[in-house]
């Protein structure tokens, strides 16, 4: 019997193990009147960004080093799940003006 | 680049400059239309530029002008409606549109990569132009706080315009 519970044990170490590695957190920021809030965030790689796009208009988020872009159309939202970590600048291809900072942890 | 430049700037600074001589500050249904014009003015260049350029960067650019302008001028004609105001036309709004008829046949007459140039550096010169009236003069003598708030959001949009065009004269060079 006892080495029944210790694999049960094992078994349910590894599954909450692995769910909390999967509970990544998914951290939105909005772009209203052409302005990116909060302008700077800290996230962790598997950590999911969500940028919501309150303007008529259309805006992108476009990482400064070409390593990735989202297509945020009027009113639309955009995801992007974080593979890699690093100090990312990024701003709106269509409105340089709009920059802001993603820092992604390991 | 920076006589054109310049000259526009200076061109719309005279306009401004009149309207003050005459001790009257524009009011907001004069701002709405000097406004909806400058929105209007660029949509019929950007309009231009998409029937006669075969530049890619040029084309994109010229359709968010044309996407984020109507834009914008539809959440002015929004604004005009709500507020029950209706825009009115004056010697700043009649200057900007006769200036743009006369850009519009000068550029009509270029072709390939001299009409590309001169359009996106006139795009630069122009949303300068814009950007210091809405700073000194539009969005300043705005009563309405919601019309102020619609010319701040549109001076954003503006910069970035200007933004854009320079990075697309970057390379055209």
């Amino acid at each position: 019997m006892q080495p029944r519970w210790i694999y049960f044990a094992m078994v349910a170490g590894l599954v909450s193990g692995a769910s909390i590695s999967a509970l990544a957190a998914t951290v939105q920021i909005t772009m209203d009147k052409l302005e990116i809030a909060p302008a700077q965030v800290s996230a962790k790689v598997g950590d999911t960004v969500e940028w919501v796009n309150k303007d008529p208009f259309a805006h992108t988020a476009t990482a400064k080093n070409g390593d990735w872009e989202v297509m945020l159309p009027p009113h639309k939202s955009g995801t992007l799940v974080l593979k890699k970590a690093g100090t990312f600048e990024y701003y709106c291809r269509f409105h340089p003006n709009m920059k802001a900072v993603l820092t992604v942890t390991p | 680049m920076f006589i054109r430049l310049s000259a526009a700037v200076a061109a719309l600074s005279l306009v401004t400059g009149a309207a003050l001589a005459q001790g009257a500050k524009p009011t907001d249904p004069q701002i709405a239309h000097i406004a909806y014009t400058a929105g209007v003015i660029d949509i019929a260049a950007a309009k231009q530029a998409l029937a006669k350029t075969h530049n890619k960067d040029v084309k994109t650019f010229a359709e968010d002008m044309v996407r984020d302008h109507e834009a914008v001028n539809k959440q002015a004609l929004d604004l005009v409606k709500k507020l029950k105001v209706t825009p009115e036309d004056n010697d700043t709004s009649k200057t900007l549109s006769k200036n743009a008829a006369a850009k519009l046949a000068e550029l009509s007459k270029l072709n390939g990569a001299a009409f590309d140039k001169a359009y996106v550096d006139n795009e630069v010169a122009y949303h300068k132009a814009v950007d210091s009236a809405l700073e000194t003069t539009l969005i300043p003598d705005a009563s309405n706080a919601e019309l102020k708030s619609l010319l701040q959001t549109g001076l954003k949009i503006f910069q970035g315009h200007e933004q854009h065009a320079e990075h697309v004269a970057s390379m055209l060079k």
